[in-house]
Protein backbone atom coordinates (compact mmCIF):
# COMPACT_ATOMS: atom_id res chain seq x y z
CA UNK A 1 0.00 0.00 0.00
CA UNK A 2 2.39 2.50 1.32
CA UNK A 3 5.06 0.83 -0.87
CA UNK A 4 2.95 1.40 -3.62
CA UNK A 5 2.34 5.18 -2.82
CA UNK A 6 6.21 5.69 -3.06
CA UNK A 7 6.46 4.25 -6.32
CA UNK A 8 3.21 6.49 -8.03
CA UNK A 9 5.06 9.41 -7.08
CA UNK A 10 7.09 11.38 -9.33
CA UNK A 11 11.04 12.33 -8.86
CA UNK A 12 13.81 11.92 -6.67
CA UNK A 13 14.06 11.12 -2.72
CA UNK A 14 13.60 14.72 -1.40
CA UNK A 15 10.86 15.66 -3.85
CA UNK A 16 8.95 12.58 -2.73
CA UNK A 17 9.54 13.21 0.95
CA UNK A 18 8.54 16.65 0.51
CA UNK A 19 5.00 15.62 -1.37
CA UNK A 20 4.78 12.76 1.62
CA UNK A 21 5.07 15.62 4.49
CA UNK A 22 2.66 17.98 2.56
CA UNK A 23 0.38 15.09 2.64
CA UNK A 24 0.41 14.31 6.09
CA UNK A 25 -0.06 17.66 6.99
CA UNK A 26 -2.81 18.16 4.96
CA UNK A 27 -4.51 14.78 6.08
CA UNK A 28 -3.51 15.26 10.15
CA UNK A 29 -5.37 18.87 9.35
CA UNK A 30 -8.52 16.98 8.35
CA UNK A 31 -8.47 14.34 10.91
CA UNK A 32 -8.18 17.52 13.55
CA UNK A 33 -11.08 20.05 11.73
CA UNK A 34 -13.56 17.22 10.73
CA UNK A 35 -12.70 13.56 11.65
CA UNK A 36 -11.95 14.09 15.06
CA UNK A 37 -14.72 16.11 16.47
CA UNK A 38 -16.99 13.78 14.62
CA UNK A 39 -15.96 10.84 16.33
CA UNK A 40 -16.28 12.65 19.76
CA UNK A 41 -19.23 13.41 19.23
CA UNK A 42 -20.30 9.64 18.05
CA UNK A 43 -18.48 8.67 21.83
CA UNK A 44 -21.70 9.46 23.94
CA UNK A 45 -22.63 12.55 25.98
CA UNK A 46 -19.66 14.30 27.71
CA UNK A 47 -21.36 17.41 28.35
CA UNK A 48 -21.50 17.36 32.53
CA UNK A 49 -24.76 18.59 32.22
CA UNK A 50 -28.06 16.88 34.21
CA UNK A 51 -30.79 15.80 32.17
CA UNK A 52 -34.03 13.67 32.43
CA UNK B 1 36.08 -11.47 -17.28
CA UNK B 2 33.61 -12.37 -14.80
CA UNK B 3 34.96 -9.44 -12.66
CA UNK B 4 33.04 -6.57 -13.85
CA UNK B 5 29.40 -8.23 -13.08
CA UNK B 6 29.32 -8.48 -9.58
CA UNK B 7 30.52 -5.20 -8.95
CA UNK B 8 27.73 -3.87 -11.33
CA UNK B 9 24.84 -5.33 -9.64
CA UNK B 10 25.83 -4.57 -6.28
CA UNK B 11 26.08 -0.63 -7.36
CA UNK B 12 22.89 -0.73 -9.28
CA UNK B 13 21.05 -2.81 -6.32
CA UNK B 14 22.46 -0.13 -3.60
CA UNK B 15 21.10 2.81 -5.20
CA UNK B 16 17.76 1.55 -5.86
CA UNK B 17 16.46 -0.79 -3.58
CA UNK B 18 12.97 -1.03 -5.73
CA UNK B 19 15.17 -2.66 -8.36
CA UNK B 20 17.04 -5.35 -6.27
CA UNK B 21 16.24 -9.08 -7.88
CA UNK B 22 13.38 -9.89 -5.48
CA UNK B 23 10.95 -13.13 -5.65
CA UNK B 24 7.40 -11.36 -7.14
CA UNK B 25 4.91 -12.01 -4.06
CA UNK B 26 1.85 -13.34 -4.79
CA UNK B 27 -2.01 -12.55 -4.18
CA UNK B 28 -2.02 -13.53 -0.37
CA UNK B 29 1.07 -12.18 0.15
CA UNK B 30 0.21 -9.01 -1.14
CA UNK B 31 -3.39 -8.98 0.56
CA UNK B 32 -1.87 -9.93 4.00
CA UNK B 33 0.74 -6.91 3.74
CA UNK B 34 -2.59 -4.35 2.98
CA UNK B 35 -4.26 -5.14 5.77
CA UNK B 36 -1.41 -5.30 7.99
CA UNK B 37 -0.82 -1.60 6.77
CA UNK B 38 -3.94 -0.72 7.33
CA UNK B 39 -3.97 -2.01 10.79
CA UNK B 40 -1.00 0.17 11.47
CA UNK B 41 -2.56 3.09 10.27
CA UNK B 42 -5.47 2.38 12.12
CA UNK B 43 -3.30 2.15 15.04
CA UNK B 44 -1.29 5.47 14.78
CA UNK B 45 -5.23 7.37 14.18
CA UNK B 46 -6.28 5.72 17.49
CA UNK B 47 -3.53 7.09 18.84
CA UNK B 48 -3.51 11.01 17.03
CA UNK B 49 -7.26 11.03 18.59
CA UNK B 50 -6.32 9.92 21.77
CA UNK B 51 -4.07 12.81 21.48
CA UNK B 52 -5.69 15.38 19.93
CA UNK B 53 -8.67 14.43 22.85
CA UNK B 54 -6.89 14.37 25.93
CA UNK B 55 -3.87 17.37 24.76
CA UNK B 56 -4.19 19.25 21.60
CA UNK B 57 -7.91 19.97 21.43
CA UNK B 58 -7.95 21.19 25.21
CA UNK B 59 -4.88 23.26 24.67
CA UNK B 60 -6.41 24.80 21.98
CA UNK B 61 -10.05 24.89 23.00
CA UNK B 62 -8.65 26.57 26.54
CA UNK B 63 -6.51 29.25 25.21
CA UNK B 64 -9.17 30.47 23.03
CA UNK B 65 -11.96 30.42 25.54
CA UNK B 66 -9.93 32.10 27.92
CA UNK B 67 -9.37 34.94 25.48
CA UNK B 68 -12.65 35.38 24.35
CA UNK B 69 -13.60 35.36 28.10
CA UNK B 70 -10.91 38.09 28.60
CA UNK B 71 -11.85 40.43 26.14
CA UNK B 72 -15.77 39.98 26.99
CA UNK B 73 -14.63 41.00 30.79
CA UNK B 74 -12.30 43.67 29.90
CA UNK B 75 -15.04 45.31 27.37
CA UNK B 76 -17.90 45.74 30.02
CA UNK B 77 -15.39 46.93 32.40
CA UNK B 78 -13.71 49.34 29.88
CA UNK B 79 -17.42 50.46 28.92
CA UNK B 80 -18.00 50.75 32.13
CA UNK B 81 -14.78 52.98 33.51
CA UNK B 82 -15.74 55.31 30.04
CA UNK B 83 -19.00 56.57 31.55
CA UNK B 84 -18.48 56.61 35.63
CA UNK B 85 -21.58 56.09 37.78
CA UNK B 86 -22.07 58.32 40.71
CA UNK B 87 -21.01 54.84 43.18
CA UNK B 88 -22.16 56.12 47.04
CA UNK B 89 -20.85 52.92 48.04
CA UNK B 90 -18.12 51.49 49.65
CA UNK B 91 -16.25 50.54 47.18
CA UNK B 92 -14.22 47.68 48.91
CA UNK B 93 -16.66 45.61 50.29
CA UNK B 94 -19.66 43.66 48.37
CA UNK B 95 -23.16 44.82 49.13
CA UNK B 96 -25.48 41.87 50.60
CA UNK B 97 -28.70 43.90 49.50
CA UNK B 98 -30.88 43.02 46.46
CA UNK B 99 -28.29 42.83 43.80
CA UNK B 100 -29.67 43.56 40.20
CA UNK B 101 -31.45 40.54 38.10
CA UNK B 102 -31.21 40.51 34.45
CA UNK B 103 -33.60 39.34 32.63
CA UNK B 104 -33.03 35.83 30.78
CA UNK B 105 -30.98 35.97 27.58
CA UNK B 106 -31.57 34.88 24.47
CA UNK B 107 -30.53 31.89 23.42
CA UNK B 108 -26.59 30.84 22.89
CA UNK B 109 -26.41 35.04 24.04
CA UNK B 110 -23.19 35.16 25.85
CA UNK B 111 -24.35 37.45 28.85
CA UNK B 112 -21.79 36.57 32.05
CA UNK B 113 -17.94 35.51 32.84
CA UNK B 114 -17.02 33.19 35.50
CA UNK B 115 -14.13 33.21 37.30
CA UNK B 116 -13.32 30.89 40.07
CA UNK B 117 -9.15 31.51 41.20
CA UNK B 118 -9.31 28.34 42.64
CA UNK B 119 -8.89 27.05 39.00
CA UNK B 120 -5.75 29.09 38.30
CA UNK B 121 -5.02 32.51 38.61
CA UNK B 122 -5.78 33.31 35.34
CA UNK B 123 -8.97 31.06 34.96
CA UNK B 124 -12.38 31.96 33.33
CA UNK B 125 -14.80 31.60 31.18
CA UNK B 126 -17.60 32.42 29.29
CA UNK B 127 -21.45 31.91 30.27
CA UNK B 128 -23.52 31.89 27.42
CA UNK B 129 -27.69 31.04 27.36
CA UNK B 130 -28.61 27.35 27.11
CA UNK B 131 -26.40 24.34 28.02
CA UNK B 132 -26.41 23.23 24.07
CA UNK B 133 -23.16 20.67 23.44
CA UNK B 134 -22.26 22.43 20.25
CA UNK B 135 -23.21 26.16 20.11
CA UNK B 136 -22.23 26.29 24.19
CA UNK B 137 -20.13 23.75 25.74
CA UNK B 138 -17.61 22.73 23.04
CA UNK B 139 -17.76 26.20 21.62
CA UNK B 140 -13.94 28.11 21.25
CA UNK B 141 -15.46 30.92 22.43
CA UNK B 142 -17.79 30.01 25.49
CA UNK B 143 -17.24 26.32 27.64
CA UNK B 144 -19.50 26.86 30.21
CA UNK B 145 -23.89 26.95 29.64
CA UNK B 146 -26.35 27.99 31.69
CA UNK B 147 -29.81 25.91 32.28
CA UNK B 148 -32.32 27.66 30.76
CA UNK B 149 -35.10 27.59 33.34
CA UNK B 150 -32.84 28.57 36.24
CA UNK B 151 -32.68 31.68 37.80
CA UNK B 152 -29.90 34.59 36.88
CA UNK B 153 -26.94 35.59 38.81
CA UNK B 154 -28.12 37.36 41.76
CA UNK B 155 -31.59 35.88 41.77
CA UNK B 156 -33.52 34.79 44.46
CA UNK B 157 -33.70 30.76 43.60
CA UNK B 158 -30.64 29.08 42.12
CA UNK B 159 -28.17 30.38 38.99
CA UNK B 160 -27.06 26.71 37.35
CA UNK B 161 -24.47 26.59 34.91
CA UNK B 162 -22.93 23.49 33.12
CA UNK B 163 -19.37 22.79 31.70
CA UNK B 164 -17.14 19.98 30.46
CA UNK B 165 -15.32 18.06 33.23
CA UNK B 166 -12.16 16.93 30.82
CA UNK B 167 -12.05 17.60 26.83
CA UNK B 168 -13.15 20.69 24.88
CA UNK B 169 -11.35 23.25 27.00
CA UNK B 170 -10.99 21.23 30.05
CA UNK B 171 -13.36 23.46 31.92
CA UNK B 172 -14.30 22.16 35.27
CA UNK B 173 -11.37 19.38 35.06
CA UNK B 174 -10.49 20.96 38.86
CA UNK B 175 -13.63 21.56 40.45
CA UNK B 176 -13.37 18.85 42.73
CA UNK B 177 -10.16 21.06 44.12
CA UNK B 178 -12.79 24.03 45.31
CA UNK B 179 -12.56 24.08 49.48
CA UNK B 180 -15.57 25.57 51.63
CA UNK B 181 -15.38 29.39 51.38
CA UNK B 182 -13.12 30.01 48.04
CA UNK B 183 -14.66 33.14 45.92
CA UNK B 184 -16.82 32.39 42.86
CA UNK B 185 -17.33 36.01 40.37
CA UNK B 186 -19.68 35.98 37.93
CA UNK B 187 -19.56 39.17 35.85
CA UNK B 188 -22.32 40.56 33.69
CA UNK B 189 -23.00 43.87 32.67
CA UNK B 190 -24.03 45.00 35.47
CA UNK B 191 -21.71 44.27 37.85
CA UNK B 192 -19.81 41.62 39.78
CA UNK B 193 -21.87 39.17 41.93
CA UNK B 194 -19.57 36.80 44.57
CA UNK B 195 -20.89 33.66 45.44
CA UNK B 196 -19.05 31.08 48.28
CA UNK B 197 -18.69 27.64 47.67
CA UNK B 198 -20.43 25.64 50.01
CA UNK B 199 -20.81 21.76 49.46
CA UNK B 200 -20.32 18.93 46.90
CA UNK B 201 -22.53 16.08 45.70
CA UNK B 202 -22.39 13.24 43.62
CA UNK B 203 -24.98 12.08 41.77
CA UNK B 204 -26.38 10.66 38.41
CA UNK B 205 -27.02 12.06 35.51
CA UNK B 206 -30.31 11.89 35.78
CA UNK B 207 -30.73 13.71 39.14
CA UNK B 208 -32.60 17.05 37.90
CA UNK B 209 -33.03 18.38 41.56
CA UNK B 210 -29.89 19.66 41.57
CA UNK B 211 -30.38 22.88 39.50
CA UNK B 212 -34.11 23.32 41.24
CA UNK B 213 -34.45 26.92 42.78
CA UNK B 214 -34.44 24.78 46.19
CA UNK B 215 -31.77 21.98 44.97
CA UNK B 216 -33.03 18.51 46.03
CA UNK B 217 -37.06 20.09 46.90
CA UNK B 218 -38.31 21.09 43.82
CA UNK B 219 -41.61 21.68 45.69
CA UNK B 220 -39.94 24.49 48.22
CA UNK B 221 -40.69 28.02 47.63
CA UNK B 222 -36.44 29.89 47.38
CA UNK B 223 -35.48 32.13 49.78
CA UNK B 224 -31.70 31.74 49.12
CA UNK B 225 -29.80 33.31 46.05
CA UNK B 226 -28.18 29.83 45.09
CA UNK B 227 -25.48 29.14 42.31
CA UNK B 228 -25.09 25.13 40.79
CA UNK B 229 -22.33 24.37 38.78
CA UNK B 230 -22.71 21.00 37.37
CA UNK B 231 -19.71 18.81 35.60
CA UNK B 232 -18.89 15.03 34.17
CA UNK B 233 -17.38 12.90 36.66
CA UNK B 234 -15.02 11.29 36.71
CA UNK B 235 -12.78 12.91 34.17
CA UNK B 236 -12.76 11.48 30.62
CA UNK B 237 -16.01 9.36 31.67
CA UNK B 238 -19.68 10.59 32.17
CA UNK B 239 -20.62 7.88 34.57
CA UNK B 240 -21.54 10.59 36.99
CA UNK B 241 -22.26 14.36 37.31
CA UNK B 242 -19.72 16.39 40.09
CA UNK B 243 -22.60 19.46 41.41
CA UNK B 244 -20.75 22.74 43.35
CA UNK B 245 -22.92 24.32 45.73
CA UNK B 246 -22.27 27.63 45.99
CA UNK B 247 -24.15 30.59 47.98
CA UNK B 248 -24.13 34.52 46.67
CA UNK B 249 -22.09 36.45 48.84
CA UNK B 250 -22.70 40.37 47.48
CA UNK B 251 -22.56 42.43 44.61
CA UNK B 252 -20.43 45.07 43.38
CA UNK B 253 -20.40 47.51 40.30
CA UNK B 254 -18.39 46.94 36.88
CA UNK B 255 -16.21 49.56 38.04
CA UNK B 256 -15.19 48.29 41.56
CA UNK B 257 -13.60 44.69 40.31
CA UNK B 258 -13.06 42.33 43.13
CA UNK B 259 -9.34 42.69 44.88
CA UNK B 260 -9.04 38.50 44.39
CA UNK B 261 -9.45 38.95 40.32
CA UNK B 262 -8.10 42.13 39.66
CA UNK B 263 -4.90 40.49 38.01
CA UNK B 264 -6.89 38.47 35.79
CA UNK B 265 -9.44 40.82 34.96
CA UNK B 266 -6.77 43.61 34.19
CA UNK B 267 -3.93 41.69 32.53
CA UNK B 268 -3.45 39.63 29.47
Amino acid sequence: MYGALWRILPGPVWVRVLILIVLAVVVLWALVTWVFPWVDSLLGPQEGTVGP
Amino acid sequence: MTVPAEPERHRRSGRRSARRPQRKRGPVETTIGVIGELLITAGILVGLFLGWQVWWNNLVLSGQQTSAAQEQSKKWVDEATATPRPTPTDSTKPVAVDPPVMAQPADYEPFAVLYIPRLGPDWKRTIRQTVDVEKVLNSYTAGVGHYPDTQMPGEVGNFAVAGHDSGWGNTFIDLSKLRVGDHIYVQTKDGWYTYVFRNFEYVQPTQVQVIAAVPRHPDVQPIDRLMTITTCNPPFHAGERLIAYNVFQGFSPTQDVPEEIRAAVMGG
